[in-house]
This record gives C-alpha cells, sequence and structure tokens, in this order.
C-alpha cells in the first residue's frame, strides 16, 4: 500500500503511467478511436494533406494515416511487453538462481550471461531476424534472446547480497526445498528491481522491434509503427510532403518509449529517496522526510 | 596474475562463442548468396555458372561443414578475411572495411566520446547544486530524450534541418562533386554531412550520461570523505572535482567502455537513416545480398571491439581505484 502511496505521489510514474494506459486502451479498443476500420485499404485519393476528414492526410497509396497509427498501436505494444515480460522472466530465472546456488552453476551462467552481454546484439538481431523469417514470433524470440542480459547481471548481484541474510537463513532451516526459497522468499524481496527490470526491457524492446521493421525486417501482414516508417523511408515520405507518414509513428514509439523511461526512473527514485527531486514543501518538512529516508536506506542495505 | 589470466580467458571464449554463431545463423537458415546472386543477374548466368564463380571465391556449401568451420575459424584469426561474394564481387574484404571504418570511427566515435564528456560534466553540476534549476527540470528532460529512438530523431532533423530549410546535408559522408582530399572544401563538406547524424546521436545518448553521472554524485555527496573534506575546510571546487565526482565517475567508466566497444555495432541505424557509408550500412548491404564473407568479418570486428573495450576498461579501473587493485 505504501509503495503504491509513494508510485501515485511521484509525478514521472504518474506521466508514464497515464501515457501507457491511453496507448493499452487504444490498443485494445481502436474502433473507438478512428471510424475508418480498414487502415490499409487503398480507399482515398493518394497524398492528401491533414484535415478534418483525414487528421494526418493520406498515404502515396491512399491510405488514412491517422487510423494506420491507431490501429499500429497495438502491435507495437504486444511486442514491448511480451517480450519485456519474458526478457525478465529469463534475467530472474538465470541471474537469481545463479546467485543463490553458486558455485560451479554460478560461474556457468555468468560467464554464458557476460558473453551475451557482449555479443554485438543489433547484428545479431539484423541477422537472425533476416534469416529466421519475418513474423511476431521470431521478433519476440529476437528480443528476448538479446534482451535479458543486462538484467540477469543487476539481479544476481541484488540476490547475492541477500543470500546470507537471516530470513533466508531461517528457510533453510525449517528445511524448505531450494526452488521454494527461491520462488517464494527471494524473488518477492527483489520485487521493486525486477519491475524496473521489465521496464527497461519493455524499453529496449519498444526501440529495436522500432527499428527493425524500419528496416523491412518485421511482419508485414499487419500495421505497425515501425512498419509505417520503414513505408514512409520507401516512398521517400519526408521529401515528398508527407512528413506526417513518417512523424506520427515515429512520435508515438518515442511516446511509448518515453513513458517506460519515466516509469523506470519513477521507480529508481522510490526505491533511493536521495534521487527525488526537491520540492519547497519537502524542504520544510526536512526532518520528518530525512527520517523516512533512513528508514528505507536500512530496508535497501 | 590471476586477474589477467580470468579475462584473457573470457576474451578468448567470447570471441570464440561469437564467430561460432556468425558461422551458424546464416548457414542453417534459408536464402544463401547463390539464390540471391541468381535473383540480382536475373537469370542471366546458368546457375552451375554461378556456382563455379562462387566456388572460386571460396564459398563452398557443400563440402564437410565441419572442415569449413575449422577453415572459417583459422582465417578470421589470420586476417585472411576472403572477398566480397556480392555486389563487389572479388572486392577483397579488408579493403571494403578499411574503406569504411575510417567514417563509423570517425562519426560516432568522437560522439561517443563528446556526449560522455558533456554528459559527465552535465551530471557532476546537476548532482552538486542539488534542488538548484538545472537539476529541476534536468531529470525529466534527459528521461525522455534518452527514450527516443535516433532513427525517429534522425528522420526528424532532416526534415526540418534538411528539407525544409536546406541548412545542412542529410545524407552521403561528403559532397561528391569535391574531390576528397586534404583541401578545405573536402573537410567541410565531411564535417558538414557529419553534423546532423551527429547531432540526433549526441541528443539520444547524452541523457544516459547525465542521469547515471547525476545519480551517482548524489549517493557520493552523503559519503563520509565528502564531508571530511568540507571540515578540512577545502575549496568547493576541490571536493566537487577532485572528492565528489572522482569517485562518481567510477561506475561510469566500464559503461563507457562499453558503448565506445558498441561504436561500431550500434549505430546501424544512424548510418542507415543518413546514407552514411560506414560499416554499419555495410552490414546492412551485406545482410540483405547474403555476403557471408563480408558479414563474418564485419560480426568479428564488431565482438572484438567490445571485448577490447572491457578489457581497457578493466585496466584503467584498476590504474585508477585503489579498491579495484586490492580485489584484483
Amino acid at each position: 500500500m505504501k509503495f503504491f502511496k509513494s508510485l501515485l505521489g511521484n509525478r514521472k510514474a504518474i506521466a508514464g503511467l497515464v501515457i501507457f494506459g491511453l496507448f493499452t486502451l487504444i490498443s485494445i479498443f481502436p474502433g473507438l478511436f478512428t471510424t475508418y476500420h480498414s487502415p490499409d485499404a487503398l480507399s482515398y485519393a493518394p497524398r492528401l494533406g491533414p484535415s478534418t476528414g483525414h487528421l494526418f492526410g493520406t498515404t502515396s497509396l491512399g491510405q488514412d494515416i491517422y487510423s494506420q497509427v491507431i490501429y499500429g498501436t497495438r502491435q507495437s505494444l504486444v511486442i514491448a511487453v511480451v517480450a519485456g515480460a519474458f526478457a525478465t522472466v529469463l534475467s530472474v530465472l538465470v541471474g537469481v538462481s545463479a546467485a543463490y546456488i553458486g558455485g560451479i552453476v554460478d560461474d556457468f551462467l555468468s560467464l554464458f550471461t557476460n558473453v551475451v552481454l557482449i555479443l554485438p546484439t543489433f547484428p545479431l538481431i539484423i541477422i537472425l531476424a533476416k534469416y529466421a523469417g519475418q513474423s511476431d514470433l521470431v521478433m519476440v524470440t529476437v528480443l528476448v534472446a538479446t534482451g535479458w542480459s543486462y538484467g540477469a547481471n543487476q539481479l544476481r548481484a541484488q540476490a547475492l547480497s541477500l543470500r546470507n541474510r537471516d530470513f533466508l537463513e531461517s528457510a533453510r532451516v525449517r528445511g524448505e526445498r531450494r526452488s521454494y526459497i527461491i520462488l517464494f522468499e527471494m524473488i518477492p524481496t527483489m520485487t521493486s528491481l525486477i519491475v524496473a527490470n521489465f521496464l527497461g526491457a519493455a524499453l529496449y524492446a519498444v526501440t529495436a522491434a522500432a527499428g527493425l521493421q524500419f528496416l523491412g525486417l518485421g511482419d508485414q501482414s499487419h500495421d505497425s509503427w515501425g512498419e509505417m516508417l520503414y513505408w514512409a523511408q520507401n516512398q521517400e515520405a519526408l521529401q515528398s510532403g508527407m512528413p506526417l507518414w513518417a512523424l506520427a509513428p515515429g512520435l508515438c514509439i518515442a511516446i511509448l518509449g518515453a513513458s517506460f523511461a519515466l516509469m523506470n526512473y519513477a521507480f529508481d527514485e522510490i526505491g533511493n529517496p536521495a534521487l527525488r527531486p526537491v520540492r519547497r514543501k519537502d524542504l520544510r518538512k526536512g526532518a520528518t522526510a530525512l527520517k523516512g529516508a533512513d528508514n528505507v536506506l536500512v530496508d535497501v542495505a | 596474475m590471476k586477474f589477467i589470466l580470468r579475462r584473457v580467458s573470457m576474451f578468448l571464449f567470447t570471441l570464440w562463442a561469437a564467430l561460432t554463431l556468425n558461422f551458424f545463423i546464416p548457414r542453417f537458415m534459408p536464402g544463401n548468396p547463390l539464390l540471391s546472386l541468381e535473383a540480382r543477374t536475373r537469370g542471366r548466368m546458368s546457375h552451375a555458372a554461378l556456382a563455379d564463380m562462387l566456388a572460386s571465391f571460396g564459398y563452398k556449401p557443400d563440402s564437410n561443414w565441419f572442415v569449413q568451420y575449422v577453415t572459417y575459424l583459422k582465417d578470421m584469426v589470420t586476417g585472411n578475411w576472403g572477398v566480397s561474394i556480392a555486389v563487389d564481387l572479388g572486392e577483397p574484404v579488408r579493403t571494403m572495411v578499411f574503406q569504411a571504418l575510417p567514417w563509423t570511427l570517425g562519426l560516432i566515435g568522437i560522439t561517443t566520446v563528446l556526449a560522455f564528456a558533456a554528459g559527465t560534466v552535465i551530471g557532476i553540476v546537476a548532482g552538486w547544486r542539488r534542488g538548484g534549476r538545472l537539476d529541476s527540470w534536468l531529470p525529466s528532460t534527459f528521461v525522455i530524450t534518452s527514450a527516443l529512438p535516433y532513427f525517429v530523431l534522425g528522420m526528424l532533423l532532416i526534415l526540418v534541418l534538411s528539407n525544409w530549410y536546406n541548412l545542412l546535408p542529410g545524407d552521403d559522408t561528403y559532397n561528391t562533386n569535391i574531390l576528397p582530399g586534404l583541401s578545405p572544401g573536402f573537410i567541410g563538406s565531411v564535417l558538414q554531412h557529419a553534423i546532423l547524424p551527429a547531432a540526433a546521436l549526441l541528443i539520444t545518448s547524452i541523457g544516459g550520461w547525465i542521469l547515471t553521472m547525476r545519480n551517482n554524485m548524489i549517493t557520493t555527496l552523503a559519503e563520509d570523505y565528502v564531508r571530511m573534506g568540507r571540515a578540512k575546510g577545502l575549496s568547493n571546487r576541490k571536493i566537487m572535482y577532485g572528492y565528489a565526482a572522482r569517485n562518481a565517475m567510477l561506475p561510469n567508466i566500464s559503461g563507457f567502455a562499453m558503448s565506445l566497444g558498441f561504436v561500431l555495432s550500434g549505430a546501424i541505424l544512424v548510418e542507415y537513416v543518413f546514407n552514411y557509408q560506414g560499416v554499419g550500412y555495410m552490414l546492412l548491404n551485406a545482410v540483405s545480398d547474403s555476403d557471408y564473407p563480408v558479414m563474418q568479418v564485419l560480426f568479428m570486428l564488431y565482438t572484438v571491439a567490445v571485448l577490447l573495450a572491457i578489457l581497457a576498461a578493466d585496466f584503467v579501473m584498476v590504474w585508477l581505484d585503489p579498491r579495484a587493485r586490492a580485489k584484483g
């Protein structure tokens, strides 16, 4: 409860949540936001400028750009959330088990993590996406395979610092199984870092997926923002007076990315009160705030 | 000594893993150089003739894969990088790489260093003047800029500064009407063509440095040795740079090394958007043409660059931080 209260008291978190909520709404009910329901149909005159009928104008093929942006939301959001979630699960599994089990298992898992971390990710993604075919499944797999290692290292470090804490010792004395201790004792304690990792992984997935689609390596069978950018670049939208064709999806990608980044940074601020913005109100309440901060710090240590 | 051995074995293992991945991924997936070459010659040459030609350039898909793999590893390590089997058929890969490399190193390398240097200084000042005017708007702004995809920002810059106002060129590495050389005109043209891609990179990458530096600085300023410095009556300047910033920078050194290592591979999209003929642009072409020799060499160079950067960072850390020396 206390955690949610501090989340709602953080402006960056609010901004991030509102944007994310709006995009989620659009991706679930795209029909509510536009009256054109077949965004790929070549139903209009090509190269129209923005007007009340076509908010962002039309493409060089005569498709309504605004409804493409609306219908493209789902794909970008789903890839971000799904790839972010799976990458996080993988980081947790690898990072926490490496730290908890220790010994040769730790050596092996750490080596594996570091190798994946060092591999040149984006070229690898391009090569994989190019040769594995262009579908969303391949895209998500590729993003997960390349996106988990950074988080695994961070989670391992935190799990290592938890390993010898009393509550784990008591669980061991109670004779709990190792899997139980990892799943029900350690992981709940690490929730905030895990959520922060998810947000980071989702941000990575948004930009990397958009980049791949922009290069023409995405699933071409349905709309997405990256796909729109690809066609806009392909048809030289910027040079031929249809800038919104590229700018609208581009800004949407940027805004969705910013929402993940804002939430992520807000998590940092909540976990580490020293980083929070200083407001006049807080300065007056300095003494009480400091006391609270000390409590949190003890908790983290 | 143990530290160096550990590091070097890690280095070799990663290199091997990267080379192996890069050997097997293209070969076990659909599409091959022969098919793309056939598509490009539009049937003007027979299948057998093309196969013969590729074989003479070292592409022999039917021979034993283990032998291929061993030869490949040996060739990569000895610098016997072979010739391109795509558009520039027969062109030595080494020549192609050395033509593209200076552009990427110049544009992206210098921008990375600039972003780190400027971001660190801004972060130090913001963290030092905690709660000041700079510190109040800076985090939110740079959280947002660092989430911008740089190719989107690049397209925006091209649209506004190149298409609408025609102030700066938005593609190519230099004006091809000027003869390359050490003339002021050529150098000016190169610089002019670098401004937009460099700006896109700088704006999107500086935020991360500012934020981490500010946060490290705030944590460091709470340390006892900073209070000690104050108690000794040292000047603010001395405490800020000599005590706080010096320690706050340490965690960023390895991050900086990583980003230097990723200079070669990290800016593929920038080079694509700005048609900048560096190694990233070269990789995209190689991938779309199934040009295995070029892909292999670039992938190896990307990995070696990161590994060297990390190795260098380790040694710099040991040199800068006595605590790391004691642990080593």
